[in-house]
């Protein structure tokens, strides 16, 4: 019966549904795009670091986690590598630079990420080989670069870096991709440390002679079970190092959780209005249809099925409008070129819709209480 | 046989000094195949009797037997679901479902009673084109006159087959013509079926359907009409002053007593 009477509503009155049906598609569609665009921003931001091959990261004491500002010579490579249960340190340097497309035109911002082949920092490629040698011209790109510029292996790329004051181009051969390993919102570009140090912009007075200096480094363990207690061990066996995990280091990336707290607010708060639309409309609804209720009651509808019928309705007619918005949103962002930070993950989206199948629910509640109280006699205008 | 008793009812609304006596130890039974008419000025105690005759509402002292049940001492979940099988309803608005076409709305009540088959359809098809409706079974009650719904609304209280079927001023939104209609089918089916009905008027010109007419005036049954003759003639003198009882006696009649202003007695 509640199924009948709720159904038979919604399709007799096809109009009015579809329209709180199509609000509740454009709450979905801002909702999870508000999502994807939080899930992309904090891809772009953490990609690189969330895919490392190590467990943990190393940074020099007292810079807050921050890879700009944090210095690891080799001297304090060596004192890593000699820790024990770290089975192998790679250093990671990071640096920007212009990549100029062979036309010349469109050139665009990349990381340009130094690592040391064969250890730790270096991505594992899904075509081509990996780099090999610490002094060679060849890198290692990312699909962020593959996208835009279609690289393929064997190509020669062009780097422009500022040195000094001067603008100085760098010819290098692709010998390998990997996936997406965006870092600060770039597409990722790999170089041996060596060629790295030596094609990063540098100040007027070019590089100080000494030891090489990456910002981090990346270590992967013997026994990866305790990183809490393999931390606190590094930091007391090597001096002027703080050692955390992977999590730990994107979350410190500048502005990462300001920008996540951002979008996490501007979700909840779509998804609120969301809550009071949809409560609005059905208690509307609800007020208008008191006499109806209060007739059907008194026919002998019982409290269970006009809830039921509420319900019913409420959440199939929030439903349909999830299914649209969400059906849409994933046709839109598929569409989306690489360059747009949305990113549409499967549990994200699958999150964001079932909480916004709990809209109707949470936004009906009110009404169907107002509907279970309402008295035949006063509805039917026949008490005294 | 009795179909609906009501013994020593009373219903007093509020407490103490706000206590309002609004049926005072009213007794009165109906058979199956009878139809009366309660009438009685506003504030008379009427609807009231009528809420309570139809389980929507409980009387503070009294019995109301239906079917051999005391359904003033039912809890609500209970009485809800005695309603929908053993008493039809007729009200004087809001009374179809918006959304739901004549049938749909007739159909509803062998829903509710699990009644909703072959045989039940072909009943719904066959009442409603007794009641004229034959072409208009698809129409929504939007899309029908005031008379076509009050006779969807008859049909939806009979198609069940309760034990008592009740009106409250079911022509109140009719005209004259209409109102005959509505009422001779609704008491010519009371009949046929077999029925025990129960209507509340103010329009004692419809009384003359009626097998007694019985009025209330402040909470009490103030007199009872049995005599064919004697309700012809009461029906007869409210007809010459087209339904609207006026004051022969110098006293407002709504306020007095309606069959003697109407009457003359």
């Amino acid at each position: 019966m509640s199924f009948y009477l709720a159904l038979k509503e919604v399709w007799r009155n096809k109009g009015r549904f579809l329209l709180i049906a199509a609000v509740v598609s454009l709450i979905t569609v801002l909702v999870l795009f508000i999502a994807a665009l939080s899930e992309g921003l904090a891809s772009a931001n953490r990609e690189y670091i969330e895919k490392l091959n190590g467990e943990l990261i190393v940074f020099q004491e007292g810079v807050q986690l921050s890879t700009t500002a944090s210095r690891i010579g080799r001297s304090r490579i060596a004192e890593l590598r000699r820790v024990d249960g770290v089975a192998e340190v790679g250093q990671v340097g990071f640096a920007s630079a212009k990549l100029v497309p062979a036309s010349g035109d469109g050139e665009f911002d990349v990381s340009l990420i130094g690592i040391e082949p064969g250890l730790p920092g270096e991505p594992a490629v899904f075509e081509g080989q990996q780099l090999e040698r610490s002094r060679s011209n060849n890198v290692i790109v990312d699909e962020g670069v593959i996208a835009r510029i279609g690289a393929k292996v064997g190509d020669t790329i062009r780097l422009k870096v500022t040195q000094g004051t001067d603008e100085e181009f760098y010819d290098l051969t692709v010998v390998g991709l990997t996936d997406r390993r965006q870092y600060f919102f770039q597409p990722a570009v790999f170089a041996p440390l060596l060629t790295w140090d030596k094609i990063r912009p540098q100040g007027a007075d070019g590089q100080p002679a000494g030891e090489l200096v990456s910002n981090i480094a990346v270590a992967r363990l013997t026994d990866p079970s305790n990183l809490e207690a393999m931390a606190d061990k590094i930091e007391q066996d090597v001096d002027k190092v703080e050692v955390v995990d992977r999590q730990t280091a994107w979350e410190a990336i500048p502005g990462y959780a300001a920008q996540q707290s951002t979008l996490s607010t501007q979700q909840f708060f779509t998804f609120f209005i969301g809550v009071l639309v949809v409560g609005g409309f059905f208690q509307i609804q609800t007020l208008q249809k008191v006499a109806q209720i209060g007739m059907l009651k008194a026919i002998g509808l019982s409290n269970w099925t006009v809830g039921w019928t509420a319900i019913v309705q409420i959440v199939t007619v929030n439903a349909i409008g999830v299914l649209i918005g969400a059906a849409g949103t994933l046709a839109l962002t598929a569409n989306f070129p690489v360059t747009v930070p949305i990113m549409l993950t499967g549990p994200t989206a699958l999150a964001s819709v079932l909480a916004l199948l709990a809209i109707g629910p949470l936004g009906g509640i009110v009404s169907v209480f107002v509907l279970l109280r309402i008295e035949p006699l006063r509805a039917l205008g026949m008490a005294q | 046989m009795i179909a609906l008793e009501a013994i020593n009812v009373t219903k007093i609304y509020g407490t103490g000094v706000n206590a309002v006596t609004a049926v005072n130890d009213v007794s009165l039974s109906v058979n199956r195949g009878e139809f009366i008419g309660l009438v009685g000025p506003s504030g008379s105690g009427k609807t009231t009797m009528l809420a309570m005759l139809a389980g929507l509402l409980s009387p503070s002292d009294g019995q109301i037997m239906i079917a051999g049940k005391d359904i003033g001492r039912m809890k609500e979940g209970k009485r809800t679901k005695f309603r929908g099988k053993y008493i039809g309803f007729a009200f004087q608005a809001n009374n179809l479902v918006p959304f739901l076409t004549a049938q749909e709305n007739v159909e509803l009540l062998l829903r509710l009673n699990g009644k909703y088959n072959r045989q039940g359809r072909q009943r719904t098809l066959d009442l409603l084109t007794r009641l004229g409706l034959g072409e208009r079974l698809r129409n929504r009650p939007g899309q029908l006159s005031g008379g076509q719904q009050q006779r969807v609304a008859i049909a939806r209280a009979l198609i069940h087959e309760p034990e008592v079927v009740l009106a409250d001023e079911p022509t109140a939104s009719l005209d004259t013509e209409r109102a005959h209609q509505v009422v001779q089918t609704f008491a010519e089916l009371i009949h046929e079926q077999n029925r025990a009905g129960v209507m509340v008027t103010h329009d004692l010109r419809m009384c003359k359907y009626t097998d007694r007419v019985i009025q209330m005036v402040d909470g009490r049954i103030s007199r009872v009409i049995a005599d064919r003759a004697e309700i012809l003639r009461l029906a007869g003198a409210a007809d010459a002053m087209d339904g609207h009882p006026v004051p022969t006696n110098g006293k407002p009649v709504l306020a007095g007593d309606p069959i003697a202003a109407v009457h003359g007695i």
